[in-house]
């Protein structure tokens, strides 16, 4: 009896062991709480939808299954957000991190967790102009384009109809001040004048005072770099009720069906632009995550792509290691090779394993530009009869 | 003669009116404090997650009513909601008081283990409204947006400038009026609201002239969540409702309560005005203004702000500190702290 005991042990520490020898685990960091929460989950789902379908058909490496660990960027405590990602990395082990999310937290995993352990990090959503120049070790890329690109299309937009003087109100954090920046520097370029670049608080309930001040200012258009369920919002409501302001232009933060809704007809008019193509990518991947049972939000595309990136360069590099797939992430993303769509990742392996060339476009029209992040595709959009209209891609 | 009018209106527009709601509603939440501290003597910070249980409350019975087609017109349906807000804080703070509360002032504990516990019953307090409506913005308002537009108020007017008086901030002013003047009158002409100041004046004498002190601290947490949940509501419906402004609306509040005397109801009131114009004040930019008054040449290319608005909330602690360290009794003489 205690000898079968034994035996039994033994077998099934055996078949543990086998068990994690064919797996890897990929990170999922994001704000599942926090400013970001509302978008997160479909986020997540997009990264996991990828590392499912990859398992499913047998793996990377010639069947290593990929398992995503989740963790909370919680997008603004970058404490927390370092915490978790230090917890992924050394007690479960992960061989690369999906994310974050939010650019601050970003920054923070990068430089205290993921340098120091070597670990590549694909973000989906962060697009501070800063993590551009930021010293990475060649580990950190990301499939969201920088916001230095958001700030030429903000100008290229607004010149387009006409606006010689705009006022910008930011939330007041990385990333707005990053957009904030980026088009107060190209419009003021272009030849227009920026009256005032002020920033605002998320999660107030009363920006009168914001609005005085942007009034007092003066402006034809208010840019309001924000987030849509948060203070940009708040803003925009103010300075519709108090007369400030009539038209708004709108940056990828500030884009959702939810935005019309609230706000109601004195929204018609006001327009802007959100990174997103009209590609073969982007219709099949919004059918695979209707089937999964999420919804395409901001940055779901994005997240997918991440995951996708890092499971291909492990399968060219051979390895989980991310010093070996690092130096692989820029060559699977760009030309030359086999067009990869959504779906398709079983196809971009075994073209791998059979030492071909893939050139991964996914959900959303990947193109990575040096020093490792997206080139940019943005959809413009207008608000008519209270509904988002698209107009054109830039 | 435009100009100036011109700049009386946006002055008017962006500080004055914005101003007088937001002072009627932290008068409104200091009422709260300085009656719990008055009669119960100590600083309540539940206060804050109490005007969010009332709104939260009051935000539910709305939508329940919304669903079943009643309507005040132009009204917002909140009102006719707002007792049944009123009734449920009122049993909670009640109910809290008997589990809590009471046994600390059984065994007579110093006011700084009052406000200690209040901290525990006001993260409670904000977990259960979280849990309940979540953290999201929350959308009840209906009825009528404006009385006057500022689009309708230049074509009205031909001015260059526009004066928006949203309804919600009319509404604010009155309701805050009636519920001060109706408290009024209970503290100064019934037997009760004798019996309440009688025992927020001197405990033992209060009790040795028959004051049954369980009625005087039931009437009193009825009063306050009473308050609570008009300012609450009122504050949602003018800007917007989600619970955890209600907690950042803390320090104003006893910034208020302080400024105009803690324990002094009049001065609550006063407190809260002065609160709310320092704050707007402070933080307008002038430009404008200034632009319609000065000839061109003097037209100011600045701002003319004394303080960017994002240092709106330190306003009200540099107040707090000042009044604090020249006058502790706060401008109408009430308690020192």
């Amino acid at each position: 009896m205690k000898k079968t005991l034994i035996a039994a042990a033994a077998a099934s520490l055996a078949l543990a062991g086998a068990a994690s020898a064919q797996e890897v685990k990929i990170g999922v960091i994001l704000g599942f709480t926090g400013p970001l929460e509302s978008i997160t989950p479909d986020m997540a789902a997009g990264a996991e939808l990828a590392m499912k379908e990859v398992s499913e058909a047998g793996g990377i490496l010639g069947g290593t299954i990929v398992t995503p660990v989740r963790g909370d960027s919680t997008c603004i405590d970058a404490a927390a957000a370092t915490a978790a990602a230090e917890r992924l990395i050394t007690s479960e082990g992960v061989a690369a991190i999906m994310g974050a999310d939010c650019s601050g937290v970003t920054t923070a995993i990068l430089q205290n967790v993921a340098m120091a352990n070597g670990v590549v990090m694909i973000s989906p959503s962060a697009t501070s102009p800063a993590l551009s120049t930021i010293e990475d070790n060649g580990l950190f890329f990301r499939t969201a384009p920088s916001d230095a690109r958001q700030g030429v299309i903000v100008t290229e937009i607004l010149r387009g109809k006409g606006v010689n003087e705009i006022a910008i109100s930011y939330t007041n954090n990385d990333y707005g001040k990053g957009l904030a920046d980026s088009i107060e520097t190209n419009f003021k370029a272009a030849g227009g004048k920026v009256t005032l670049n002020a920033p605002h608080e998320d999660g107030k309930a009363d920006y009168s005072a914001e609005i005085g001040a942007l009034a007092s200012a003066g402006g034809e258009v208010l840019v309001v770099a924000g987030y849509l369920d948060q203070g940009g919002k708040g803003i925009i409501q103010a300075a519709l009720d108090s007369g400030a302001f009539d038209t708004f232009y709108l940056p990828d933060g500030m884009v959702g069906d939810s935005l019309p809704a609230a706000i109601g007809a004195d929204l018609n008019g006001s327009y802007g632009a959100l990174p997103g193509t009209d590609s073969e990518g982007a219709a099949l991947f919004a059918q695979m995550a209707e089937k999964a049972g999420f919804k395409v939000g901001a940055f779901s595309p994005e997240s997918y792509d991440a995951a996708a990136l890092l499971m291909l360069a492990m399968e060219k590099a051979g390895s989980t290691n991310s010093a070996d797939f690092a130096k692989e992430v820029m060559g699977i993303a760009n030309a030359p090779g086999e067009q990869i769509l959504p779906g398709q990742l079983k196809k971009a392996i075994d073209i791998i394993r059979a030492g071909g060339e893939v050139d991964y476009v996914g959900a959303s029209a990947v193109e990575l530009i040096e020093p490792g992040e997206s080139a940019g595709n943005y959809r413009e959009i207008a608000i008519q009869d209270g509904a988002i209209t698209t107009v054109g891609f830039r | 003669m435009t100009d100036i009018l011109n700049a009386i209106i946006v002055f008017a527009n962006f500080v004055l009116v914005p101003g007088a709601a937001y002072g009627a509603q932290l008068a409104l939440g200091a009422l709260g404090i300085t009656l719990v501290y008055g009669v119960l003597r100590f600083s309540n910070f539940a206060h804050g997650d109490t005007m969010a249980f009332g709104a939260m409350v009051t935000v539910l019975v709305t939508w329940w009513m919304q669903g079943h087609g009643v309507s005040l017109g132009v009204l917002p349906t909140a009102l006719l909601a707002l007792p049944f807000g009123v009734a449920a804080t009122a049993l909670f703070v009640l109910a809290t008081d008997r589990v809590v509360y009471r046994f600390y002032r059984r065994q007579r504990s110093a006011p700084v283990i009052f406000v200690i516990v209040s901290v525990g019953v006001m993260f409670i307090m904000n977990g259960v409204v979280r849990f309940i409506i979540g953290p999201d913005d929350q959308d009840f308002a209906d009825g009528a947006r404006f009385i006057v537009s500022a689009r309708d108020f230049r074509d009205m007017t031909g001015l260059d400038e526009g004066l928006a008086i949203k309804s919600t901030a009319l509404l604010t002013i009155v309701v805050a009026l009636v519920v001060m003047a109706a408290l009024f009158w209970f503290l100064q002409k019934t037997r009760m609201g004798k019996a309440m100041r009688a025992y927020a004046d001197n405990e033992d004498l209060a009790l040795l002239s028959g004051v049954n002190p369980d009625r005087v601290v039931m009437v009193a947490w009825i009063l306050v969540a009473a308050l609570a949940t008009v300012a609450g509501v009122l504050y949602g419906l003018d800007k917007t409702f989600k619970p955890f402004t209600y907690f950042q609306l803390l320090l104003p509040m006893f910034a208020a309560a302080i400024v105009g005397g803690i324990g002094n109801p009049v001065g609550a009131i006063l407190g809260g005005f002065v609160i709310a114009y320092s704050e707007v004040a402070v933080t307008y930019a002038y430009k404008r203004f200034l632009g319609h008054l000065l000839p061109e040449s003097l037209a100011p290319e600045s701002l003319v702000q004394l303080l960017g608005t994002e240092y709106k909330f330190a306003v009200s602690f540099i107040i707090l500190v000042v009044v604090l360290l020249i006058r502790p009794t706060g401008i109408l003489r009430g308690k020192t702290i």
